[in-house]
């Protein structure tokens, strides 16, 4: 380059412009529905990005199981609810300068909204930085918003409002058909759809008069192209857009239940640009500082659009264009709010070119959402417009045929690609097609195979026939490969280019060779060492934002087998250290594992080992590249895993701080000479093997509750007959419905036998003694060499039967004898050494009356080691990590019984969104989060872990049904003090009679099927209700009638519902003994 | 599917990547060059600028899309194409799309490359390709079928200039104000942004003399090659700055009008081919995201007195466009008439336009 450095004329000041020198960032809390992981890394970047400034940063957020609620990230932490109460005390308190209330997702801008419009912000002083805060409540009003854009002559979707049938005919006239009708203040959707002529809308206009005076005629969309553009603007009116994305699925599915590409792959340079200018028109004219997102409909003949919706915060599409481009949106909305311009920002990739520029992509990124909808129990499969998926994975490759079947890989629900999958049970393929549930790409799937054309199945989805004739590729290639039935036969050619479409050695096992389930593991190595003798290997490519154009200095890496050679070389100096990650977020494994991978990747980077990360997961901490050395944003399956391995010839793989997942993994990679670190995976076995462990604690003499396998119905009602009613049934082969149930008498357990599960030899049932009334208590620990030198022992408040997920739990006990701590200890003691355990472990046992049963343990990192770690202020992660790494270590000297205070966890449930689910707690997890408070007693603790999980404090009028005799009791006097307080309690019949039997008033309601007034639904949905109390008669999830009626309509009317009566009886002492502003105003720090 | 067969690309250097040919069966030599942009492949490879040259897509997938037909405006201009045919010599690209899927598509890509006797090689890694141009610069290669060597070939020893521009002057819409487009190579694009603006467009080919026509300003077009190759154009430029009516040039013409200044020019090592180069106007935070296509820059430092740099490059420091300190002249590097890539500088023509106006008053 001939560029003379002396005299550059780029005088570029690179300074910010913004005094500020304390700044509050609000989180988003628990982990739900529509907000989930990504905003735990939105936050932690902007929290990095304000650290670096010198800038002291306070951070409100109660997900104590967070990477950015961990020390060293922010200067200053507040578990405390995100609510304008508590921001305002944190504000008082605090006196900052600036806050940020873009990083915490929906909670965190609704509250910064709410301070803004209460007068709070202009009180105190504090300046919201990046967007001002009125550009945003101008996005969020959908009228004020579209009249916004019309103001520059951006199109939005034509919405009337009217309030007669001659008006909506009229109104649809000038619209033409079809049209959709929607009533107007109505929850979920009723009355609305869809009207192709005036005949429909007649009838359909005549049904939502009855829900609502007003109905919306619209202009329908449906089956257009969705679109997506990531916008960034700074304060000098500079514009950039970051990335785009086009939805496989069109409009009419919600983009989060959506499988979505970067960049777009239908738009010629004509539809990009034109969407891409109107984007930055429209950042432009709202006046945001930072990062927006903009969702387009796409007409799919012509360049006809809509702007459907504009986000003027980070969101989790911003978060997936972070790591689909490399680009960190969050971490440069950080900086633009302090005043910085993007052109004074370096690219965090090549280090050396400018921010301000576009990123390249010479790859293409799936995002594919995770379902959980099997663990609920009534809820709708069908997806559509609202949002019911509770996580992500995010594939790169290069091409569609291998990021899909990458990507259905990572989604983590038993396929191995679009192909070779066990068949789904599909009986109308049309229909399925045409209102697609969270099966639809396998329906897809089995539409190719039965000889649907492209053209039909695009009729039927409208999806894109450039995507369909991908998907057809792969199963016209799955035909070529069944053709061959062994690996000599196979072609290299067919080989080389079913590795190119993404085909597993998974699944080229099981279409070559035949292989029955239980010979897969060895005829996929089988696969595998063909392929490596044959020279058929997978590349390495690095992410660096710039297609090649510039070096990138850092690893930001994926494997591919579209290439031919890597971007990196390898040291081959076994320093190399494998963190596995966690996978999907899904329900039971989410950002706790993101901390543990984290922790453990910071305790490696500490030391003289390179740290490599091996996760999929976009919405985490753990895939940001500036956590480790390396950063494979690939599959955790045995065969990537290994081919990692081979490259990196590690020191170790840790596969204990990942979960479920990594845990898995372990026993197949050590069958490979993997070496694993800490402990040994035959004991990891050991312990995941039901009747090996059972064994071993014969052979301690530790108890547990009496279990059985069996594999026909007579043998079930044999067992049942020793142990007695109620018992756990867990099924190996589920037909319809929960996986787990506790039944209590004999036709309960024949209704679940029949209907829900298959009995045989092949799928046996494993029975469980149920012990009704027992405290349910966990420990986490790390032991070394198979001693345990360090631990936490908590318990749940609930009684067992509520899955530990789904419990709230007590850091430390509160309530435990102490000679159940020390005997939960020596259990945990004896196991450790008898498994021989270095590293993390964490076990659940059943106390009552002293006598301790365990019933299972884990070698592994717990859901709940983030939240007692943080409590005890010990960090086990970091602890068992030295220990893998065979460094020495200190026993903490620290335990439980030397803390002042307490610590709750508890649980996050998104049931709004999920349609007609029963919101009752069983055997099986149904939270999406969690949050975890610190208080300076158990009752205030607890008060502040309700409040933060969208709790309130109810005014006056609390109904209570309270289920069986046990938990009538337990609410008894609860009761009592809830009528000292001056509350109005309303029950329904057998309440009413207990309480008034032990002199308490209540005001009889009939149940929901009584049909008389006053009804409780009546109240319900009159909103005279502020908390519902519903306790299910008994343990199964299939009372279906009165009972869920209640707690639905409670779920659906947005009124605090509580269906557990040990945890109904903590709240009202709670709310009984403190008022929310008898809560301290405390950071972590604050609690020693 | 159609039967495959196989072709290679060998760089200058020897380098040889073996793939599978998806257009013309015929071996070609030029050029070879990197593009990082993400869409428009029938608007690049219908740009004269790429004239002789060897396309290498860093983006993975193409042809997805299709390919536009040749329906022409009221103008009689190709509504989808920015030029009357395929320029480059070969295209390279990693995964085809056989099958392709919108409205507006008339063709293949394929078949289109076919027709226009192109050939294109998939299944290779690009990436790769474009590390090996990166790292040891801009290179010859040729693309080969087994049975058909060839010999490498420098496009840029000829006047490749000369081969793409018109043979005739041709006028262009009814408007308000003459401008002279001197093609070098020019997209139609540019023609359709002008005509945009209540202009009469002359096109002329490179070396006419238009200072004797009347004229109320001079476009100077994009085009291949070096730039150093268009004396002709130097000399009427030179002439045209004496005559003082505005001036506005882009790519090819901001090179030849600081040569034509007294500037000087010199190659890039590897080019800036891409939708995303980051610009900012000199001594301002203004900054714009441009779409660039060039293997020549003017060095900044060999600028006369009376110029003064108009735009930088963020990224490299590079020249973007330069600017007379007094008189109605100015010019790009980039290309604000975009098509491919972003549209952010297209203002630019308002201002060759009031320039017009200012210098009619």
């Amino acid at each position: 380059m001939q560029q003379t450095e002396k005299q550059s004329i780029l005088i570029i000041r690179h300074k910010m412009k913004k005094d500020v020198k304390k700044v509050i960032i609000l989180g988003s809390g628990a982990l739900k529905i529509g907000e989930a992981g990504e905003f735990d890394y939105s936050g932690s970047q902007a929290l990095k990005a304000l650290k670096e400034e010198g800038i002291r940063t306070i951070l409100i957020n109660p997900n104590i199981a967070t990477v950015q609620t961990s020390e060293d990230i922010a200067d200053k932490i507040y578990f405390l609810p995100v609510t304008p109460f508590f921001v305002e005390e944190v504000i008082k308190k605090e006196n900052p300068d600036g806050i940020l209330l873009a990083f915490g997702g929906q909670t965190a801008l609704n509250c910064g909204i709410k301070l803004y419009e209460g007068g709070v912000l202009k009180k105190y002083n504090v300046e919201v930085l990046g967007t001002p805060i009125q550009a945003i409540i101008d996005t969020e009003d959908r009228e004020i918003f579209a009249n916004k854009l019309k103001e520059i002559d951006v199109k939005t979707p034509i919405s009337l409002a009217v309030t007669s049938v001659d008006e909506a005919l009229k109104a649809a006239d000038e619209i033409g058909y079809p049209i959709i009708v929607r009533a107007a203040y109505t929850l979920g959707g009723m009355g609305s759809g869809f009207c192709n002529n005036r005949e429909e809308l007649i009838n359909r206009a005549n049904n939502a008069f009855s829900y609502s005076n007003q109905i919306l005629v619209e202009e329908s969309i449906k089956g257009w192209k969705e679109v997506e553009y990531e916008v960034v603007r700074d304060a000098y009116n500079n514009c950039i857009t970051v990335c785009n994305m086009e939805n496989f699925d069109p409009l009419g599915i919600h983009t989060g239940e959506s499988i979505v590409v970067a960049p777009s792959q239908t738009l010629t340079n004509s539809e990009y640009h034109k969407l891409r200018e109107l984007a930055i028109k429209i950042i432009r004219h709202i006046g945001v500082v930072g990062e927006c997102n903009v969702q387009y409909a796409l007409d799919p003949n012509s360049e006809d659009y809509r702007v459907i919706e504009v986000n003027a915060r980070l969101s989790r599409s911003s978060a997936l264009a972070s790591k689909a481009t490399g680009y960190p949106l969050a971490f440069v909305a950080a900086k633009l709010g302090l005043g910085y311009g993007l052109h004074q920002l370096k690219n965090s990739v090549t280090k050396t070119t400018s921010a301000f520029f576009e990123p390249a992509l010479d790859y293409i990124v799936c995002k594919i959402p995770r379902w959980d909808l099997s663990k609920f129990t009534g809820v709708s499969k069908q997806i559509g417009s609202s949002m019911k998926s509770v996580g992500e994975i995010m594939s790169i490759g290069r091409s569609f045929e291998e990021v899909i079947q990458k990507g259905l890989r990572m989604v983590g629900q038993g396929m191995h690609g679009f192909v070779a999958n066990q068949p789904i049970k599909v009986e109308d393929i049309r229909k399925e097609l045409e209102e697609p549930t969270d099966q639809r790409i396998f329906a897809i799937s089995e539409a190719l195979q039965r000889g649907c054309t492209v053209n039909e199945i695009h009729e039927l989805t409208k999806i894109d026939r450039w995507f369909l004739e991908k998907l057809k590729n792969i199963t016209d290639h799955q035909k070529e490969l069944e053709r061959y039935n062994s690996l000599d036969e196979l072609p290299d050619e067919a080989l080389l280019e079913a590795k190119k479409m993404g085909f597993s050695d998974f699944q080229i096992a099981r279409l070559v060779l035949n292989s029955p389930s239980n010979e897969m593991e060895k005829n996929l190595l089988a696969v595998r060492d063909h392929r490596k003798q044959k020279g058929i290997l997978p590349v390495v490519k690095q992410i660096d934002t710039m297609a090649g154009e510039f070096p990138a200095q850092i690893n930001y890496l994926y494997i591919t087998y579209g290439g031919s050679a890597h971007d990196i070389d390898y040291e081959k100096d076994g320093k190399s250290v494998i963190v596995l990650g966690s996978g999907a977020y899904r329900i039971g494994s989410s950002v706790e594992f993101d901390w543990c991978s984290v922790n453990a990747l910071n305790t490696v980077n500490d030391q003289d080992f390179r740290s490599i990360m091996i996760n999929y997961n976009p919405e985490t901490v753990s895939t940001d590249y500036d956590m480790c050395d390396r950063l494979y944003f690939d599959e955790l399956t045995l065969e990537r895993v290994l081919d990692i391995i081979d490259l990196e010839t590690p020191k170790g793989v840790i596969v204990s701080v990942g979960g479920q997942i990594p845990n898995n993994l372990a026993i197949k990679l050590y069958r490979q000479n993997v070496p694993i670190m800490g402990t040994s995976p035959v004991d990891i076995d050991r312990a995941e093997n039901r009747q090996k462990f059972s064994a071993l604690l014969d052979d301690l003499g530790v108890d547990q509750p009496r279990w059985s396998e069996l594999t026909s119905v007579d043998d079930i009602f044999d067992f049942v007959d020793k142990v007695g009613f109620p018992v756990l049934v867990r099924p190996s082969y589920v037909l319809s419905g929960a996986a787990m149930n506790v039944v209590s008498n004999k036709d309960e357990l024949e209704h679940f036998l029949t209907l829900a599960a298959n009995v045989s030899k092949e799928f046996p049932v494993v029975v469980s003694e149920f012990i009704e009334q027992a405290k349910e208590i966990e420990i986490d620990a790390v032991a070394r060499d198979g001693e345990m030198i360090a631990y936490a022992i908590s318990e749940h408040i609930e009684f067992a039967g509520v899955h530990s997920g789904d419990a709230t739990i007590v850091f430390p006990p509160q309530k435990l004898y102490v000679e159940t701590i020390r005997r939960v200890k020596k259990i945990a003691r004896k196991i450790a050494k008898g498994l021989n355990i270095s590293g993390p472990f964490n076990m659940q046992l059943l106390a009552k009356d002293n006598d301790i049963k365990v019933i299972e343990c884990n070698l592994r990192a717990s859901r709940s080691f983030p939240f007692v770690s943080k409590v005890l202020k010990v960090n086990l992660i970091d602890i068992a990590t030295k220990v893998m790494l065979g460094l020495p270590v200190e026993k903490p000297q620290k335990n439980l019984f030397e803390l002042d205070y307490v610590g709750i966890k508890a649980p996050q449930f998104s049931f709004a969104r999920l349609l007609k689910a029963d919101p009752v707690l069983g055997v099986d997890m149904s939270s999406t989060g969690e949050v975890g408070c610190i208080g300076d007693n158990y009752y205030d603790a607890v008060l502040q872990a309700m409040l933060a999980v969208g709790y309130t404090i109810p005014k006056k009028n609390i109904l209570i049904s309270s289920g069986p005799l046990r938990s009538k009791m337990e609410l008894l006097n609860s009761a009592r003090m809830l009528k000292e307080r001056g509350y109005n309690i309303y029950a329904t019949g057998g309440t009413h009679r207990f309480f008034a039997e032990n002199g308490v008033e209540t005001t009889l309601l009939y149940w929901p099927n009584e049909e008389k007034s006053p009804n409780t639904l009546e109240y319900i949905r009159n909103k005279k209700i502020d908390l519902v109390i519903n306790i299910p008669k008994n343990l199964s999830k299939d009372e279906l009638k009165n009972g869920y009626r209640i707690r639905r309509d409670a779920i659906d009317f947005n009124i605090p519902l509580i269906t557990n009566a040990r945890l109904a009886s903590a709240f009202i002492y709670a709310i009984c003994k403190y008022d929310i502003t008898d809560i301290p105003i405390k950071s972590w720090d604050e609690y020693n | 599917m159609p039967e495959i067969r196989k072709i290679k690309l060998v760089l200058e250097d020897g380098t040889t990547f073996e793939g599978k040919s998806f257009g013309y069966e015929g071996s070609v030599a030029g050029e070879v060059v990197f593009n990082t942009a993400m869409t428009g492949y029938p608007e690049s490879l219908t740009d004269p600028s790429y004239e002789g040259q060897i396309l290498v897509s860093t983006y993975p997938l193409i042809g997805n899309y299709g390919v536009p037909g040749d329906e022409k405006d009221e103008n009689g201009i190709p509504m989808f194409h920015e030029s009357d045919r395929i320029h480059i010599s070969g295209l390279v690209i990693s995964d085809y799309s056989f099958e392709y899927s919108h409205w507006n598509a008339k063709d293949s890509l394929r078949e289109w490359l076919i027709q226009n006797k192109v050939p294109g090689i998939f299944d290779v890694d690009t990436r790769a390709i474009t590390k090996v141009l990166r790292e040891k610069g801009t290179m010859l290669g040729k693309l080969v079928f087994e049975d058909e060597d060839v010999d490498f070939y420098d496009p840029n020893k000829e006047n490749l200039v000369a081969k793409v521009s018109i043979d005739e002057k041709k006028v262009y819409g009814n408007g308000k104000h003459k401008v002279v487009l001197v093609d070098t190579g020019a997209k139609y694009n540019i023609l359709r942004c002008l005509l945009r603006r209540d202009t009469t467009v002359e096109v002329v080919p490179w070396d006419y003399d238009f200072t004797k026509d009347d004229y109320d300003g001079i476009m100077l077009s994009n085009g291949p090659g070096d730039p150093q190759m268009c004396e002709e154009t130097i000399g009427n430029i030179r002439k045209a700055i004496d005559i003082e009516k505005p001036i506005f040039g882009i790519c090819l013409g901001n090179q030849l009008l600081g040569i034509a200044s007294g500037g000087s020019t010199y190659k890039l090592k590897y080019g800036h081919r891409a939708h995303n180069h980051p610009v900012i106007k000199a001594g301002t935070d203004t900054c714009y995201i441009t779409s660039q296509n060039h293997g020549y820059a003017i060095d900044q430092e060999s600028l006369g007195d009376e110029w003064e740099p108009l735009f930088v490059n963020i990224n490299d420091e590079t020249n973007e466009g330069i600017k007379h300190k007094t008189k109605p002249f100015f010019s790009t590097q980039f290309h604000p008439e975009a098509s491919s890539g972003p549209t952010d500088t297209e203002f630019l023509f308002d201002d060759f336009i009031d320039l017009i106006e200012e210098s009619k008053k």
